[in-house]
């Protein structure tokens, strides 16, 4: 048995993963699976995937049998959860984890982590995170994901932003910032107005969240579907 | 703090000998039964439905309320014998026994695994045998409900291991399967899945099939028993969820369901207000409350239209039960997401009148507004479970309000997050456009802890949807280039909605005109 190519490992994991969501979907209430969900868990680490629900059955599974429960898989699972704002995420997963859990040390600075996300405070934020290099770490993908973050709630509230303020919020300075600043108006239609350093301006994107005049009345749009539902009786 | 929770069940530690002492036979039958079971029996054979609910809503009521007041039911093995010993008629008769029994008294921990027992086996033959019978949804769904609050209730019962006696333990130990949360929930699951209904009701939206149009009975010959159970059972799943706290999967559960529409959820006033409910309470936790408002309006409206027509049911109690409790539930979802035009005006005085004063306290955030919220939290909250078994090592000790505390300890925690919107809020209301110097001046913090507090506003306005999308519930939203622009929403007017609505109602006068024959 020779070596595995990359791409015959990636196929198998694909065949993996399907056949676990299978499982979430069909079979969700069985004990057995248990270890499938936990390697699913590895997996979305890995291969910086996510599924929210095989994550929510594992923790009802471990809510249904506590000995089997695996402290570094939950805190993965609440990493996981964390890259997903601004999705509810990390509360419905702490909601399933018992309060004497919750209580040791890297559950505490993980929800002190997503209090600060909560809370728009992304410099204690960033500075709490550098402590704790050990646990964020571990998950690929977890600075990008919150600086996704970072921008879509930036960009529900402005229209031009500070340099210093985006900076911070993102956790890049410098000439760091600079590419990054190069590389938004490329490619995400980010406009750099004139000014040099902390006086810089950025304006975002306009969307109908920071440029009220763009909501779209969607007060009187029936959904087709809807419409369909009378096919039968218009004739 | 936990007055309201507290389960209120008295303690179940009376056996077989006190109750003999009550003057309970259980193998007397008295004329009057002999009757009611020889009569029920007959009808559910000739699938006389109507019958059959007049004698299940009303004649086992008065019964119960003439001769077993406070002792059960005869036992089933007396009754078998005018049922020609009808196997599938004496699990239905004991499972209304039971309930008889759950309501009344107490049950004993023996009482409560054979209770158990009966539910396997009828649901056994439910799910493994052809079953020709067509039973009323009100019955269908009771036995859904029934068996979702005895889980609840066992879950209870089984945490407060303290007071425990010995034989108690021992019975625990023996029946670790009585009740498992497994076996709840894969019950619930092959109910949903051997019933096809998921793919009925998908079926049904493309004309293809007849379900929701018959109140789910069926008029070609077969039995409703199954279809209707597997219905009832998503709803039962939502229930579970949430007194689990995985609001997420218990809404997915509900997902085929349409609640925008009639159906067989509606043909039952306590199925009706249940999915509703927790439907509600389950959006609150995932703080999509402009959601929760919406739902707990429609519903609040056609209870208060329609409760005097439920006053002699028994579910009446628990029909007005669960009124107070989402009126508490609306109010607190009000309190963190301010909305005007989404209340009816008799829900809203209502709801003035239960809980205008506490509102008000609550939007003021202070420790006397999170006191109100923990309140109101924990009288209309479900009552949260630990599912695993017990451990049954020294020292025992009671965990029955552990789930709940957990619950209320992150609700309350979303709350206090939530502390600052609220005096952001009452400024955007006045000024039009504001400078951030000035806000933060007013506000009395300095400018990068204002901007933190407007991000915080954006984002927990900002709901995320079911669908991924972002919608605003900000009654009052601004945005920011050089200062603070304030933009106050326009109400919304659905008319395609009532368009559509009126058009479906027409059509079905016309229908029921067409089926009136003239003689």
């Amino acid at each position: 048995m020779g070596r595995e190519t990359p791409k015959q490992q990636q196929q198998q994991q694909q065949q993996v993963s399907y056949t676990v969501e299978q499982l979430v979907a069909v079979n969700p209430y069985n004990p057995d699976i248990l270890p499938d969900l936990e390697n699913y868990v590895n997996e979305q680490v890995s291969s910086q995937t996510y599924s929210l629900d095989a994550n929510l059955c594992l923790l009802r599974l471990y809510q249904f049998e506590p000995e089997r429960m695996s402290t570094q898989i939950v805190a993965r699972i609440l990493v996981k959860a964390l890259m997903a704002m601004p999705a509810p995420d990390f509360s419905l997963c702490l909601f399933l984890i018992p309060e004497r859990l919750q209580m040791e040390e890297q559950f505490k600075t993980l929800i002190v982590l997503s209090h600060y996300l909560e809370t728009g405070r992304f410099r204690q934020f960033w500075d709490e995170a550098a402590k704790s290099r050990h646990i964020v770490e571990a998950v690929p993908g977890f600075e990008q994901a919150i600086q996704t973050y970072a921008i879509h709630v930036l960009s529900l509230t402005y229209q031009k932003i500070p340099r210093p303020v985006l900076a911070e919020a993102i956790n890049i300075e410098g000439l760091s910032l600079d590419k990054f600043l190069e590389h938004q108006a490329a490619n995400s239609g980010w406009i750099l107005e004139k000014g040099h350093g902390r006086g810089q301006l950025i304006i975002l994107p306009r969307n109908e969240f920071n440029h009220p005049e763009l909501k779209k009345s969607a007060a009187d749009s029936v959904p087709l579907e809807h419409i369909t539902r009378i096919f039968p009786i218009l004739g | 703090m936990a007055t309201n929770y507290d389960y209120e069940e008295a303690p179940a530690n009376y056996d077989e000998t006190h109750r003999q002492d009550l003057g309970y036979d259980p193998n007397f039958v008295p004329d009057s039964v002999k009757s009611f079971v020889g009569h029920l029996y007959r009808h559910i054979r000739e699938k006389n439905v109507y019958e059959i609910h007049q004698m299940y809503e009303i004649s086992f009521q008065t019964l119960s309320d003439r001769l077993f007041k406070d002792t059960p039911w005869p036992s089933v093995d007396a009754v078998a014998h005018y049922v020609d010993n009808d196997q599938v008629f004496c699990l239905l008769y004991r499972e209304m026994w039971f309930r008889h029994l759950y309501a009344r008294l107490s049950p004993t921990l023996k009482q409560r695994i054979d209770s158990w027992d009966n539910y396997c086996s009828l649901f056994q033959v439910v799910l493994h045998r052809v079953v020709n019978m067509q039973l009323p949804n009100q019955w269908l769904w009771d036995m859904v409900d029934e068996f979702v609050y005895q889980f609840q209730s066992f879950c209870q019962y089984r945490a407060k291991m303290k007071n425990k006696s010995e034989q108690e333990i021992a019975l625990l130990r023996q029946y670790d399967q009585a009740w498992n949360v497994y076996g709840v929930l894969n019950y619930l699951q092959a109910f949903v899945e051997k019933s096809n209904i998921m793919q009925i009701l998908e079926q049904e939206k493309e004309g293809l099939e007849q379900f929701t149009a018959t109140d789910g009975y069926d008029y070609s010959g077969g039995s409703n028993v199954l279809k209707v159970l597997g219905y009832f059972s998503m709803v039962g799943l939502l229930r579970v969820h949430c007194l689990l706290g995985d609001y997420q999967t218990g809404l997915k559960c509900l997902l085929p369901i349409d609640i925008s529409q009639q159906g067989v959820y509606t043909s039952v006033i306590g199925s009706h207000i249940t999915t509703i409910y927790h439907y509600g309470f389950a959006n609150l936790m995932l703080r999509r409350y402009v959601e929760a408002i919406r739902e707990f309006n429609k519903i609040l409206l056609y209870i208060y239209k329609t409760k005097q027509f439920h006053q002699k049911s028994p579910q009446y109690e628990q029909i007005l039960k669960k009124n107070e409790q989402m009126y508490a539930l609306l109010a607190i979802c009000l309190s963190l997401c301010p909305q005007v035009k989404l209340v009816e005006e008799t829900v809203n005085s209502q709801l003035r009148e239960k809980y205008g004063e506490k509102m008000a306290r609550m939007q003021r955030y202070d420790d006397e507004a999170f006191a109100i919220y923990d309140e109101l939290f924990s009288y209309a909250c479900p009552k949260f479970i630990t599912p695993s078994a017990p451990s049954f090592e020294e020292p025992l000790v009671n965990y029955n309000q552990d789930a709940y505390r957990l619950q209320l300890k992150l609700f309350l925690y979303e709350v206090k997050q939530q502390q600052l919107l609220s005096g952001v809020r009452t400024f955007l209301k006045v000024y039009s456009t504001i400078s951030l110097g000035k806000l933060a001046n007013y506000m009395e913090v300095d400018e990068p802890t204002l901007r933190t507090i407007l991000l915080t506003y954006k984002h927990k306005t900002h709901a995320v949807d079911s669908d991924g999308k972002i919608i605003s519930n900000a009654d009052v939203d601004f945005y920011i280039d050089d200062m603070i622009h304030v933009v106050e929403s326009k109400p919304v007017k659905r008319y395609g909605d009532y368009f559509l609505r009126q058009v479906v109602k027409l059509e079905g006068v016309i229908n029921d005109m067409d089926r009136i024959k003239l003689e």
